[in-house]
């Protein structure tokens, strides 16, 4: 779109002329099919379960969809040249949560229960869109990140110890990784792995230099430098530390993967790798000798159908429930509301794939993992096309958190690697976790916004 | 820094590809395995949400499937108590039992005869209602035998000799199914656990051999049987007929019911001591066959064989590895000789029908949920137990025992009638278990019927097979014949 032609007359100050990039308008397009589709999930719910559509479809269905629209028309003046998928993908993503916590309420409302989950998802949704809208306002370029990056670091740390604190520390299902105050819990650790991300992103991008520095050569293998052991020595301390003390194998595992991928795409030294994951893998080992939570969570995920893991106290039965629904599902599923997902125990959010699976099916699973997969490769794009290195650092990281979350979570669900307690991104019912996953969201948002205008401003 | 990044995004790939091929082995490949898991309850709850198929006798729905208003959907529901022992339970906390468990495919939709209503449902997303069984049994003769039973322990077991069709099957004590159809598991399993522990074990399905009796006199027809297939023998056989014979090798004497001889004379033919029920020409007659020649004529009237009616009968057993004292005693059904009702039925049914064992059978048709018969059960032959010859002669005998015999009280008035009682010993000082089967009329026979009464009918060791089993026989057999 060309300026009108009195613009260059000499002595008239130009007139601004928003432009909005086709970007916005693929995006609103998009959302209109994911709010769509999210509405057909309630509406299929209400139908399967109550035979009618009762007014509480409004209640799960329109503020979510009204925050997407608050949020896209915010980026159309704050970040127009943002990714245009990422918002669609997770609109789609935290719909069907929605919908399926719903769901669950449905059946727990039936069964006379009386823990509700869905309104606190959609309350807490609110929350974190209007968080994700304020991260966009307010960081107007992520580059200033940079500047507080030890802040970042004792940020992360902070977050990641809080849960051992006395008083407001919390044990919820035999995992130290809450806190708590009142009938309000809170899981830190999901805020520290953006707030270790930005960390790792600014420390890395500082160190690349030194860190790729060649040290002594032992047995053919090119080591780093001793000194530059100290990041990684200090990183794997503290993974094994929320393993040994916060009884969680999921959350250590996810950052010191996270750490690892993210030292090696700063230095391209493989090294840092292969001594992390050995290092790792040997802490474990012990502490799976050592700790019988560990060894028992090792157990029931290789012979989850031996009867006495099933009958063991934090045996495998969930597992095997877990399993027995996606199985009873099949290929296409019983359709949403057609299934019984509440057998399984936390179906909410521990084991909200398989509730899925039980009732979207095999095909349905499939769309979700594509879900996923497109939303981290969007972000690894970022990593690929940005021209500054933090801000592909910090994009790749970012991305692959997500993407090594999904695997531990759905991986644990379905047998992959031995089931912990972290939280499926988006989907599943908590609040830390869709606080963290929209902040996410936004700062890819902001990244990928500001790779596109930076190639304007360069052209 | 591409190259890394081509790494980590082709780890990523690899983690993705591991959790959709994690996916796919779940729900397509080791999905029908998992979902056959016990502990698997979802079938259970599936099998809620579609209407489950009713029971019929006659038109008269005995278990059927009523809307419910709650996540359950559907309530089973049960007419009476006297036809538990056919239909047996369906619950969701306890399972089921009886048709209602070996009926189970076709009460819900899943049987190969619901194949194109299957492919449909899988298309239309509609779920395939269950089908409807309508059974053999004939609502007169049931609460006949119902009625006739009372309070008595036992069971009948009625049969149509030319069609192997059930015409009535109880046991008794019986439960009211509804106890257990409820949707509240505290009380369902309550009531459960009542059932359970219940002294008089109302559970046991007594008919198709839940518990098996000592058939004590009944099995003199077995033996007799053996004797006139070995060709060795004729009912005009004659054999010694002291008062009391002395087991080969032991010190134990066997001696008739009267305590007296057999009739008069020295010699009896086996066709009297059958009429008036011997036991000493029995035993005698017993040993010189031997013990495998009565065993294999056992096993064909179908001792030793699971039936399937289609409810799981078991196998009635004829002792092995005896010694001549102990043939001895098993040729007129005492030592370990263990029978159920539904087989002694199916003896009397087999003379009745010439020597031509027909397969029993509970299950008229099959007609799914708008009453369309998908399938009609036509009579097989189970095999040929006896020569037709033989037939004839068990039967002139079976009706002498019944009009000029001690099994007098089966005689259904106005019609010949053909029978054997059984007293059977338990042990000192334990109730006997009293035994009536027969078959009318002799001609064209309708009915074949069998009955026992457990505990000694309450009267210990003075009840008799004639005068507690035999009229309840009798009024089955009326009931049959006068509708």
């Amino acid at each position: 779109m060309a300026n009108p032609p009195t613009a260059s007359v000499a002595g008239l100050k130009p007139r601004i002329v928003r432009v909005v990039p086709r970007n916005r308008n693929i995006e609103a397009l998009l959302l209109i099919f994911a709010v769509g589709i999210n509405a057909f999930e309630i509406a299929q719910i209400q139908l399967a379960a109550l035979q009618q559509l009762t007014s509480e479809f409004m209640i799960y269905w329109a503020p979510v969809s009204f925050a997407a629209l608050v949020l896209h028309l915010t980026m159309r003046r704050r970040a127009s040249n943002a990714d245009p998928l990422i918002l669609p993908i997770a609109m789609l993503l935290n719909g069907l949560g929605i919908s399926m916590i719903y769901r669950l309420d449905l059946a727990t409302v039936a069964n006379h229960g009386a823990q509700l989950f869905a309104g606190k998802q959609v309350i807490w949704t609110l929350l974190a869109m209007i968080i994700a809208g304020a991260v966009l306002v307010y960081v107007p370029n992520h580059l200033f990140l940079r500047r507080y990056v030890f802040i970042a670091m004792f940020v992360g740390i902070g977050l990641l110890l809080t849960p051992m604190l006395p008083f407001i520390g919390r044990n919820i299902n035999g995992a130290q990784l809450w806190i708590g105050i009142g009938a309000f819990t809170f899981q830190p650790g999901e805020l520290a792995k953006i707030a270790l991300t930005i960390f790792f992103a600014g420390y890395l991008v500082n160190r690349r230099e030194s860190l790729a520095a060649v040290g002594r050569k032992v047995l053919g293998v090119q080591l780093p430098r001793a000194r530059e052991l100290g990041p990684i020595l200090t990183i794997w301390v503290a993974s094994l530390a929320v393993l040994v003390f916060q009884h969680d194998l999921g959350t250590s595992l996810l950052y010191f993967g996270l750490f690892l991928v993210m030292i090696y795409v700063a230095t391209g030294r493989a090294i840092y790798v292969g001594v992390g994951l050995g290092m790792f893998v040997t802490g474990a080992l012990i502490a799976a000798k050592i700790m019988s939570y560990v060894s028992g969570r090792v157990d029931a995920w290789l012979n989850p159908f031996d009867q006495a893991n099933y009958d063991a106290v934090g045996g495998s039965y969930q597992l095997v429930q877990g399993i027995f629904g996606m199985a009873h599902g099949g290929v296409l599923g019983s359709g949403l509301g057609g299934g019984v997902p509440n057998l399984v125990p936390l179906a909410e959010s521990d084991f909200i794939f398989a509730s899925l699976g039980e009732e979207i099916g095999m095909i349905g699973l499939f769309a979700v993992l594509a879900l996923y997969l497109l939303w981290v490769s969007r972000g690894l794009r970022i990593g690929y096309k940005h021209s500054d290195d933090f801000s592909r650092l910090l994009a790749t990281g970012l991305s692959f958190v997500i993407a090594l979350q999904v695997f531990i979570v759905i991986g644990g669900v379905t047998r992959v690697v031995p089931l912990t307690g972290l939280t499926t991104p988006l989907l599943a019912a908590g609040g830390s976790s869709l606080v963290s996953n929209w902040i996410i969201i936004a700062l890819l948002l902001r990244i990928s916004d500001s790779m596109r205008t930076k190639a304007k401003v360069a052209e | 820094m591409n190259r890394q990044l081509n790494r980590v995004s082709a780890t990523i790939g690899a983690m993705f590809f591991a959790l959709f091929v994690a996916v796919t082995t779940v729900q397509f490949f080791s999905a029908d395995s998992l979902t056959n898991d016990p502990r698997n309850v979802r079938s259970v709850y599936d099998s809620y949400k579609t209407q489950r198929g009713a029971i019929f006798v006659g038109n008269q729905a005995v278990a059927y499937s009523a809307k419910s208003d709650d996540v359950y959907h559907y309530l089973r529901k049960y007419s009476s108590p006297m036809y538990s022992s056919v239909t047996g339970f369906f619950s969701f906390f306890q399972g089921a039992t009886g048709l209602e468990a070996t009926g189970n495919d076709y009460l819900t939709g899943k049987n190969s005869a619901q194949f194109f209503e299957q492919i449909n449902a899988l298309f239309s997303g509609n779920s395939v209602s269950g089908a409807n069984l309508r059974l053999t049994i004939d609502p007169k003769a049931q609460a006949a035998a119902w009625n006739a039973l009372g309070n008595k322990t036992g069971a009948v077991v009625a049969i149509e000799p030319k069609t192997g069709r059930i015409l009535a099957l109880v046991s008794k004590p019986s439960f009211d199914a509804n106890w257990l159809a409820g949707h509240n598991g505290t009380i369902s399993a309550e009531h459960y656990k009542h059932l359970l522990n219940a002294k008089s074990e109302p559970l046991i399905n007594r008919a198709i051999g839940g518990d098996l009796y000592a058939p004590g006199s009944v099995f003199k027809i077995v033996v007799a049987a053996a004797a006139f297939e070995s060709g060795k023998y004729t009912p005009l056989s004659r054999i010694p007929n002291p008062v009391r014979y002395q087991l080969p090798g032991t010190k134990t004497y066997v001696m008739n019911s009267t305590e007296g001889r057999c009739g008069v004379g020295s010699t009896v033919t086996i066709a009297d001591a059958l009429r008036l029920s011997c036991n000493v020409p029995f035993a005698q007659l017993g040993i010189a066959l031997g013990q495998d020649a009565i065993r294999s004529q056992a096993e064909k009237f179908g001792f030793g064989q699971t039936l399937h009616v289609p409810l799981t009968v078991t196998p009635s057993t004829y002792p092995s590895g005896m010694d001549d004292a102990q043939t001895g005693l098993s040729a007129f059904g005492q030592f370990d000789d263990r029978v159920s009702p539904l087989q002694m039925a199916l003896i009397s049914a087999t003379i009745a029908n010439g020597g031509v064992a027909m397969q029993p059978n509970l299950i008229q048709s099959v007609q799914s949920s708008n009453f369309a018969t998908l399938s009609t059960t036509t009579p097989s032959q189970l095999g040929t137990p006896i020569s037709s010859k033989t037939a004839s002669r068990l039967t002139k005998m079976m009706i002498a025992a019944v009009e000029s015999g001690v099994s007098y009280n089966g005689k259904v008035p106005g019609v010949s009638t053909a029978g054997k009682t059984g007293t059977a010993q338990n042990g000192t000082g334990q109730p006997y278990t009293l035994w009536f089967t027969g078959f009318a009329p002799t001609k064209n026979p309708k009915v074949a019927v069998a009955v026992v009464v457990a505990n000694g009918g309450g009267q210990g060791q003075s009840g008799r097979g004639n005068t507690l089993a035999a009229p309840i026989a009798r009024a089955v057999m009326q009931a049959v014949l006068n509708r």
